[in-house]
């Protein structure tokens, strides 16, 4: 006997458009989120990420194009679904006035959760996102670290199956960052399907089971992070800076095959084996040249590569 | 998407929550302004006016106060505090994450103004009872001209709130519509015996003129169909606004 698995993707997004009076946000965008993975939406501000996330919890919707949640159009079942996930927004949006438990009793009540239970799934909330000694702080007295601690404890709070966070650590010391990733891999490791935008690539690579890269509204590339990395580039960086010219003289011995990729002043050269252009360096201008070093191509690289092309073209 | 009655109470329930906490702050100024009025005008200028259509200048007063501390009851809700709410704190896009429909707000906050309506009206109305104003016991069934009130300008108030570009237009609509409404709507003098004709008629158009006129009728025990018009305006210009209202809020918090 094969155990009976729902193999339907938790959020499956067909080809959805969206503009604001002409002005396009997002365009023939499609994406599926199988249950239990972190998917992340990567791109430059204003690339249509926020405007995909509010369309896929039913706040906005699309012009054309499908949206299923959970199996079901989020358009016609939006309190259902609704029911059933749990947003973190971007700006940090509780009273002011309230405390932290105050402020999830009041978000408990808008998804109709019991008296009886809501104290006790308060008291879970403020436990699991380590907000104990400042529970009871008027919110308006606290830091932004906590703000946003608060900020995922409400999304969290009706025990949802899909958690949307947008940009959940924008803003936050490292500190801060490192214990919302921890919280948020926990969450995935008990089942949940998480779905969040960042433009942090370290973020990305270190939470994310599937990117997707966004520029201008569309999809310009999605995968698994490191599968990206080796598909869209050489796994070696050289990274330096020098003029044009000398780019050219540096590279002119180089046979293998390689990127280079230019922002300003700063090149950064892709290879196989980026020692090689070091010693092309080194021989160019006996190695006064600094800073000069070589490190793996990240997620930062295929992101600057696919979207930097995009807006080159464009121009 | 619907209106659904328990995500509406979970709006009201919230501010009422919130209202707990500072009650005592705010109750006490909404309060006593019409007691401040009434003692003020009807007592003080009341003395020097011998009667009104065969009452106390007092008396005359007392009905339309009990309107006026209704309609500031709901104002200041639907107004500073919902574009708070809607455009400073953005409460209402966290709101709309969950089940809560813009709808359910729309009717939550509402239901939590004519709440606050009441809170006032009927506060007054205690106290005007106490100074004997209420003068038999018919004129009680004036309690319900209150939460109706405060049905008709939160309903205004809110309509406006979701139309403004920015918060200092709230002083516009204090000064140039509530003030003036305050003055003119029955509530100090009898307007019937000093406008004619025409402006008699477009003086109808005042909201606050409705529930004052009602208020009165009770009191002094003249009941008849002209209350029916009184009452069919606050029930369809409520009506009217708030369906207006529900599609402003969905295109708002839905862009």
């Amino acid at each position: 006997m094969i155990d009976k698995v729902n193999l339907d993707p938790v959020v499956d997004v067909q080809n959805i458009s969206k503009d604001y009076s002409g002005k396009i946000a997002v365009s023939n965008l499609s994406m599926e989120i199988p249950a239990g993975i972190c998917f992340g939406l990567l791109g430059p501000n204003g690339a249509g990420k926020s405007t995909t996330l509010k369309m896929v919890y039913g706040v906005t919707s699309p012009n054309s194009g499908d949206i299923r949640v959970f199996g079901r159009d989020v358009t016609k079942y939006t309190r259902e679904t609704r029911s059933r996930l749990g947003v973190m927004l971007q700006e940090d949006v509780m009273t002011d006035a309230l405390t932290p438990r105050q402020n999830l009793e009041t978000f408990g009540r808008y998804h109709l959760i019991t008296k009886l239970d809501l104290s006790k799934r308060v008291d879970w909330v403020i436990n699991f996102m380590e907000l104990n000694s400042h529970a009871d702080v008027k919110v308006r007295n606290l830091s932004g670290g906590f703000k946003r601690r608060l900020a995922a404890a409400m999304a969290i709070l009706n025990n949802p199956e899909l958690l949307i966070l947008d940009e959940p650590t924008t803003g936050l010391d490292p500190a801060v960052r490192h214990v919302l990733w921890s919280k948020i891999r926990q969450l995935k490791a008990e089942g949940k399907t998480v779905l969040l935008t960042t433009h942090y690539m370290d973020e990305a690579e270190r939470l994310c089971d599937q990117v997707m890269i966004m520029a201008n509204g569309e999809s310009v590339i999605q995968g698994h992070p490191r599968e990206l990395i080796k598909s869209e580039l050489m796994p070696e960086v050289a990274e330096f800076d020098c003029s044009e010219t000398e780019e050219m003289k540096i590279l002119e011995n180089i046979e293998e095959k390689s990127l280079a990729l230019r922002s300003g002043d700063r090149l950064m050269v892709f290879m196989e084996d980026a020692t090689r252009v070091l010693e092309a360096i080194n021989q160019f201008d006996g190695g006064s040249r600094r800073p000069v070093y070589s490190r793996p191509a990240n997620l930062e690289d295929v992101f600057l590569s696919v979207t930097g092309l995009r807006l080159g073209e464009g121009q | 998407m619907s209106v659904s009655v328990r995500h509406v109470l979970s709006v009201w329930h919230r501010n009422a929550s919130m209202y707990r906490r500072t009650w005592k702050l705010n109750l006490l100024p909404n309060f006593f302004e019409p007691v401040f009025y009434l003692t003020a005008i009807g007592i003080g200028v009341g003395a020097y006016i011998s009667e009104i259509g065969g009452l106390s200048y007092v008396a005359f007063l007392a009905p339309g106060l009990v309107c006026v501390a209704a309609m500031n009851g709901a104002s200041f809700e639907v107004t500073y505090n919902v574009y708070i709410r809607l455009a400073y704190e953005k409460t209402y896009s966290a709101v709309i994450t969950t089940p809560v429909t813009p709808e359910d707000i729309l009717f939550g906050e509402v239901l939590w103004a004519v709440t606050r309506a009441t809170i006032y009206g009927g506060g007054f109305f205690i106290v005007a009872s106490l100074f004997g104003l209420v003068p038999n016991m018919m004129a009680v069934l004036a309690i319900f001209v209150i939460p109706l009130t405060g049905l008709l300008f939160a309903s205004i108030g809110i309509t406006f709130s979701l139309h403004m570009p920015t918060i200092e237009f709230f002083s516009f609509y204090f000064t140039l519509f509530l003030t003036p409404l305050f003055l003119f709507s029955d509530v100090f003098f009898p307007i019937s015996e000093r406008l004619t004709g025409f402006w008699l008629n477009a003086a109808e158009v005042f909201p606050l003129l409705h529930p004052v006129r009602i208020v009165r009728s009770i009191f002094n025990g003249d009941w008849g169909l002209h209350l029916l018009w009184d009452l069919g305006y606050i029930v369809v210009v409520s009506a009217i606004l708030l369906f207006w209202a529900q599609r402003t809020i969905k295109k708002r918090l839905s862009n």
